[in-house]
């Protein structure tokens, strides 16, 4: 093949989720109705003093089937409970059906993959011995490439694979990379999306960078003090708008961009972030003003945010409603991209504008147009961003054609 | 099938010090042997990155170096890193950090952990805002990052450069995941009508894995002792500028059907 072909736009033919609100997309779009947190009181061993989490329920229950039980850690446990919530797994049969299981690939995007498996092989090896355990499997939990093997393995699928991990983004650009591949011709449709658990290395290393919230967080808050940790899973089956259920909610376009300037601070005017926006507005051939909805990146840190609005209101402006949904879910790190681009969704489904949570009012130095309750109002497209540590950017566009 | 063509290379490992130094090994003409390798200290970074980089990211920063010297803009580039292990070095530490009564962690440390480190430093180093993947993959991570940076040559119809390296971890973790050696490799890759290339690449992913060979040469038997040196087959037939068909690990259920037409 030679020549350039639009991969936009895709249809979302099925879609799940997992988060600190349960599994599946149901009592997500309950709760961001009905304005109900999933943040608690962190009970993860050893967390911080202090601290909350979106820690999410039922993982004792989501043990790898028998014949991959090798598999078995936290995140792949999160995996678990994607597939088999929201009819998703048979809808990828019905897609390997239509496509043969060659032609489905997955793309999928994760921080730490099932780190949280080795820091328990650390601390199970008896006193004096070095080795970890002999039954720890690196390669099946650990290794980041365990993610797209177990839902190879559990889906039966053998198209091509990619596991992207970029920080925070990785959810949103393992949904640009499908995109990429269906483009490219060498896949016809695409699991793709993000898994992330809660772990020591995560939540001690936020905690030594001093960005987390003491209680819950107040994204876009002018007291707002930090990030809540959460874990999920969000999975979508991305497919040409011909393959896919009609009416199917829409993938619009996608961009991506690199600071270039810090490995964990943002660039301070967010030109990153501006750029990451214009170019996925640009993919789907859209003006600012067609957007209806910003579901913020609005991690709750002094900087993000900051960084964040100003970049935003250079594109859109006070003219168009933005909000952070990690208030419901927490920051789910490497999954935030993938269950934001199905809350941004939802918001289209239920022409939503979810107001930030526990926010009286937005800070008052920030000038673009922060929602603190929700709003009924048809929504044709939503813009979701994605920010990470090394200056990665990454911005969806999500709705109706 | 997606088509690109390669422009500018890089090699670092056993005996393999740079793509200048070393293209004649690749190529046969001269014999390869075994020798460590001294990477070159990143120069595009600042002193203060530099002293924030480990040898991991100095590893990949000097193949991306390299491998993009005679690009007229390195800004311009879209990039694809891809690593298996990422950096074990920090890993490893934040996993002992971890061990302790009272658990300190290292901010530096942990912002370096990310997996897209060697990324974000590169980005910084050539001040780029242009998009940047980072990829695992396990022994497959190699053939998994050529297959991202083709597709987004084919589909974004820029230049893309794809950097994959890996270093052995420290012990416990080389133990559960052994690493022989430090190996890197980048390429330069463009659309497929792009001129002045070295040669042109079809990519053709199929399902299945490929059986492991037995090495021809001991250039050939350092392929299985690193996730990055997968890519020796591709880059001793570009070195050589010989025509092949190769079949390369790309994830755990596929692989690519490549050949290598030099132009």
């Amino acid at each position: 093949m030679s020549g350039r072909a639009s991969p936009w736009p895709l249809a979302i033919s099925a879609r799940t989720v997992v988060t600190a609100l349960g599994a599946g997309v149901e009592p997500l779009r309950a709760a961001l109705r009905d304005r109900i947190s999933g943040l608690a009181p962190a009970r993860f061993p050893s967390a911080p003093d202090g601290i909350w989490t979106g820690e999410v329920p039922g993982l004792e229950e989501a043990a790898p089937p028998p014949g991959l039980a090798g598999f078995d850690c936290r995140n792949n446990r999160l995996a678990e409970l994607a597939l088999r919530a929201d009819g998703f797994a048979e809808a990828v049969r019905a897609a390997v059906a239509r496509h043969g299981a060659h032609r489905v690939a997955v793309v999928v995007g994760t921080s730490t993959a099932g780190i949280e498996e080795t820091e328990q092989a650390y601390r199970r090896r008896p006193e004096g011995q070095a080795e970890l355990p002999a039954d720890f499997d690196y390669r099946r939990t650990h290794d980041l490439q365990a993610l797209p093997q177990y839902l190879q393995a559990r889906l039966g699928l053998s198209g091509p694979a990619l596991v992207i991990s970029t920080a925070c983004t990785s959810g949103a650009r393992a949904i640009m990379e499908a995109a990429t591949l269906i483009a490219a011709g060498v896949a016809d449709a695409v699991v793709a999306g993000g898994v992330d658990s809660l772990c020591r290395l995560t939540l001690q290393g936020f905690n030594a960078l001093e960005l987390l919230s003491r209680g819950p967080t107040r994204p876009c808050a002018g007291d707002r003090d930090g990030i809540t940790i959460g874990e999920a899973a969000g999975l979508l089956l991305l497919e040409r708008p011909a393959d896919a259920p009609p009416g199917a909610t829409l993938l619009l376009g996608a961009g991506a961009s690199s600071d270039g300037h810090h490995m964990s601070s943002p660039h301070p005017e967010g030109l990153g972030a501006v750029s990451a926006m214009r170019a996925a507005l640009d993919s789907a051939g859209i003006a600012p003003e067609e957007i209806g909805y910003v579901n913020l990146h609005g991690t709750g840190t002094r900087a993000n945010d900051a960084m964040e609005d100003r970049a935003v209101h250079h594109l859109f402006g006070a003219a168009v409603p933005c909000s952070s949904t990690k208030g419901w879910t927490g920051h789910t790190l490497g999954a935030s991209g993938a269950i934001e681009a199905v809350i941004g969704a939802l918001c289209v489904e239920e022409g939503l504008v979810p107001g930030c949570l526990r926010v009286d009012q937005p800070d008052p130095e920030f000038r673009s147009a922060i929602a603190t309750a929700n709003r009924a109002t048809p929504l044709q497209r939503v813009l979701s961003n994605s920010f990470g540590f090394g200056g990665s950017n990454c911005s969806l566009v999500i709705g109706r054609a | 099938m997606i088509r690109c063509t390669v422009h500018g290379l890089s090699v670092w490992g056993p005996g393999l010090s740079g793509w200048a130094a070393s293209e004649a090994v690749l190529a046969g003409t001269v014999p390869w042997s075994e020798a460590e390798c001294a990477v070159p200290a990143p120069a595009l970074l600042s002193p203060t990155e530099r002293r924030r980089a480990g040898a991991t990211t100095r590893l990949a920063l000097a193949a991306a170096s390299e491998a993009t010297e005679a690009e007229p803009d390195r800004a311009a580039l879209e990039t694809v890193f891809s690593s298996a292990n990422g950096d074990g070095a920090v890993v490893g530490a934040l996993m002992e950090a971890l061990q302790g009564e009272e658990v300190a962690l290292s901010p530096t440390q942990f912002h370096n952990s990310v997996h897209n480190a060697a990324a974000g430093y590169w980005h910084i180093a050539v001040g780029s805002t242009r998009p940047s993947l980072s990829l695992g993959g396990h022994d497959a991570a190699f053939g998994a990052g050529l297959l991202a940076a083709a597709a987004t040559a084919l589909v974004r119809g820029g230049p893309v450069l794809l950097c994959a390296y890996d270093v052995p971890m420290p012990a416990p973790l080389h133990g559960a995941r052994p690493t022989a050696f430090p190996f890197a490799a980048a390429l330069v890759l463009r659309p497929a009508e792009a001129p002045g290339a070295r040669a042109v690449l079809e990519l053709d992913p199929r399902p299945g894995t490929v059986p492991e060979a037995v090495p021809a040469d001991a250039l050939a038997a350092l392929e299985t002792g690193n996730p990055a040196a997968r890519a020796l087959p591709l880059l001793r037939a570009l070195a050589a500028r010989r025509e092949a068909s190769l079949r390369l690990a790309a994830g755990p259920e596929s692989h690519l059907e490549l050949r290598c037409l030099p132009c």
